[in-house]
């Protein structure tokens, strides 16, 4: 294999179990490199304790500023700013509200007073580390910070470098939840998606978008069904619904507090109840995918 | 004692109750409090009130931007708009006459329109989204935005939502996940932040990062804690030292998980909640000097 498999690791909805299933994969896979690309709130290293050997700050974004005493208050800005990002300070001066701000650089180009400057912003942080089960890379968005997407694409450019360099074959990305930029930005390229969803109309819903969003990048999805007995009914129906859609039936799991203790302790379920109900249907899973990687003429 | 006041209602992580707790607030102020509300569902991305609040579609808008269209046989490929372009939207090949934009990359600022002395960019409009507008109860209303699958400019379609805020009573908006530009354009435009956390290391951290979020903001907030009862005392002790207003805690049942599944408002189903949704609503509103 020359280049490595990439497997993005999503959920449509937020709090499905993501974090905790990625991180029993990257105890059961034993030449992967972790991306954590849930770069808003960034929690597998809680689990997986990484060393951070290396930081680096990372602009994904620019704001304009404008200089008061270059300002002759025309306007032009305003009329031109298509995010409404111009707007006046208390003391009534042409300012920029950094929040809608999206750097386009249109209102510096159009001022005849040249009073507007672009700024980058570096407000980002990507970590290089080592964990027990191989190299990290994880992001951190700076608060506020505009295009994750850019930030999660360049989080997985860097895992894609280590893993060729130290000729690791699979690289976990753990994704974040909901299906913009960022999501975007961790599906596209990428070999193969495991949604984990919840037996739940929120889950279910949220899981369609996923699907559909996932389909336009063309990238196949494998479905996991955790916590399913807190209604098996829905999950029965939520399997029939992705059978109707072609989607290979999914793999379920129980609810188990065997997981919230695991994570209290710092540990994958795989370490914490080796032997354990879930670690055995976790294993079930992850033969699945491992067939998928390897021999995807079998299926 | 009706007030004006606009709630977020926040999580660092996802999946804590931030619907379940907006959904709830909705019905218990709307149907047995009798304050005038409104909800808008902000978590745009994957909108999930709807499920929740059984409520009349009465009028749908689209969230549009503009997209530049280019005419190649004005074009004379001089580069300007590829070189203003922030955003990496515009390929070109001025050997082979060809130029085109890629729409996904596109923010639809305009720019590239602005600086074209060709006349070669016209104004194109793309759809990204809809605002959906529902009648919920006593002339409350619910708003929904709603991306449109494959786009990425979620800021975009959640800014258009906040437009259809009305002035009057208490404004809830369920905002999405996380501590960045979404969410930021959420809460920005609120009075206070309710943020809904879970008793986990998971919870405990990303709540720490939605405060920074909210103190960077100056807005005044409090938590609630959902699935309480894992006694998880990192979590109790930060919030004491750090001196947030703890608004109330919804405690893990399997029925309440099992009700939530199947889509129904948690303080419909059971009395014990609509005291704690009650709880939540007084601190908020009394906690509040408006």
């Amino acid at each position: 294999m020359e280049k490595p498999f990439e497997i993005a690791i999503l959920s449509g909805k937020g709090g499905t179990g993501k974090t905790s299933i990625t991180a029993a994969f990257a105890a059961l896979a034993e030449n992967a490199v972790l991306a954590d690309c849930d770069v808003d709130a960034a929690d597998l290293h809680l689990i997986l304790s990484p060393q951070v050997y290396f930081t680096e700050n990372f602009s994904s974004g620019s704001r304009a500023e404008i200089e008061n005493e270059k300002c002759t208050a025309c306007g032009i800005c305003m009329e031109l700013c298509r995010f409404n990002a111009i707007e006046f300070d208390k003391k009534g001066y042409y300012c920029i509200d950094e929040y809608a701000c999206e750097g386009c650089g249109l209102c510096a180009e159009a001022c005849p007073a040249e009073a507007i400057r672009i700024k980058k912003y570096k407000n980002n942080s990507i970590f290089f580390s080592d964990c027990r089960f191989g190299p990290m890379i994880y992001g951190k968005l700076g608060i506020a910070e505009e295009n994750s997407g850019r930030l999660v694409s360049r989080v997985r450019q860097y895992a894609k470098d280590i893993a060729v360099k130290n000729r690791k074959q699979l690289i976990f990305i753990d994704g974040p939840p909901g299906i913009g930029c960022p999501a975007i930005s961790s599906v596209t390229g990428a070999d193969l998606v495991v949604a984990v969803t919840e037996p739940t109309l929120s889950g279910w819903h949220d899981l369609k978008r996923l699907i559909e969003m996932v389909g336009k990048f063309h990238v196949s999805v494998y479905v996991i069904i955790n916590k399913y007995d807190l209604n098996g009914d829905m999950a029965a129906a939520i399997e029939n619904n992705l059978q109707e859609m072609g989607i290979a039936t999914p793999r379920r799991l129980p609810y188990n507090d065997a997981m919230v203790f695991a994570l209290l302790e710092g540990k994958t379920i795989m370490e914490f109840e080796p032997d354990g109900l879930m670690a055995g249907e976790i294993n079930k899973i992850w033969n699945d995918i491992k067939t998928i990687i390897y021999e995807p003429e079998s299926i | 004692m009706e007030r004006d006041i606009k709630i977020a209602i926040t999580s660092g992580k996802g999946g804590t109750g931030k619907t379940t707790v907006s959904t709830g607030l909705f019905y218990m102020l709307s149907k047995h409090l009798k304050y005038t509300v409104q909800l808008l569902d902000c978590d745009v991305e994957e909108p999930d009130c709807h499920i929740f609040i059984k409520a009349l579609r009465t009028a749908g808008f689209p969230v549009t931007t503009f997209i530049p269209v280019i005419d190649t046989e004005r074009c004379t490929f001089c580069g300007k708009c590829k070189s203003i372009c922030a955003y990496n939207s515009l390929i070109m090949l001025p050997s082979a006459s060809f130029i085109e934009v890629v729409e996904d990359m596109c923010h639809g600022c305009g720019a590239c329109l602005y600086v074209c002395n060709e006349k070669a960019i016209t104004e194109g409009v793309k759809e990204i989204g809809t605002v959906n507008c529902h009648e919920y109860h006593a002339g409350d209303d619910f708003i929904e935005g709603r991306l449109q699958v494959g786009s990425a400019l979620q800021t975009r379609v959640i800014r258009e939502t906040l437009n259809y805020a009305k002035q009057k009573g208490i404004t809830l908006y369920d905002s999405p996940p996380g501590t960045s530009c979404p969410v930021v354009a959420a809460i920005s435009k609120a009075d206070y932040v309710i943020m809904v956390t879970e008793p986990t290391p998971f919870g405990l951290y990303d709540l720490k990062l939605m405060i920074n979020t909210v103190r960077q903001l100056k807005k005044d907030h409090g938590i609630v804690i959902n699935k309480a009862g894992l006694e998880f005392r990192r979590l109790y002790d930060y919030i004491k030292n750090e001196n947030i207003p703890l608004l109330g805690e919804i405690p893990f049942k399997r029925e309440y998980a099992r009700d939530y599944s199947l889509g129904r408002i948690l303080p419909e189903t059971d009395s014990r909640l609509r005291d704690i949704f009650t709880g939540i609503i007084h601190k908020v509103l009394n906690g509040k000097t408006v």
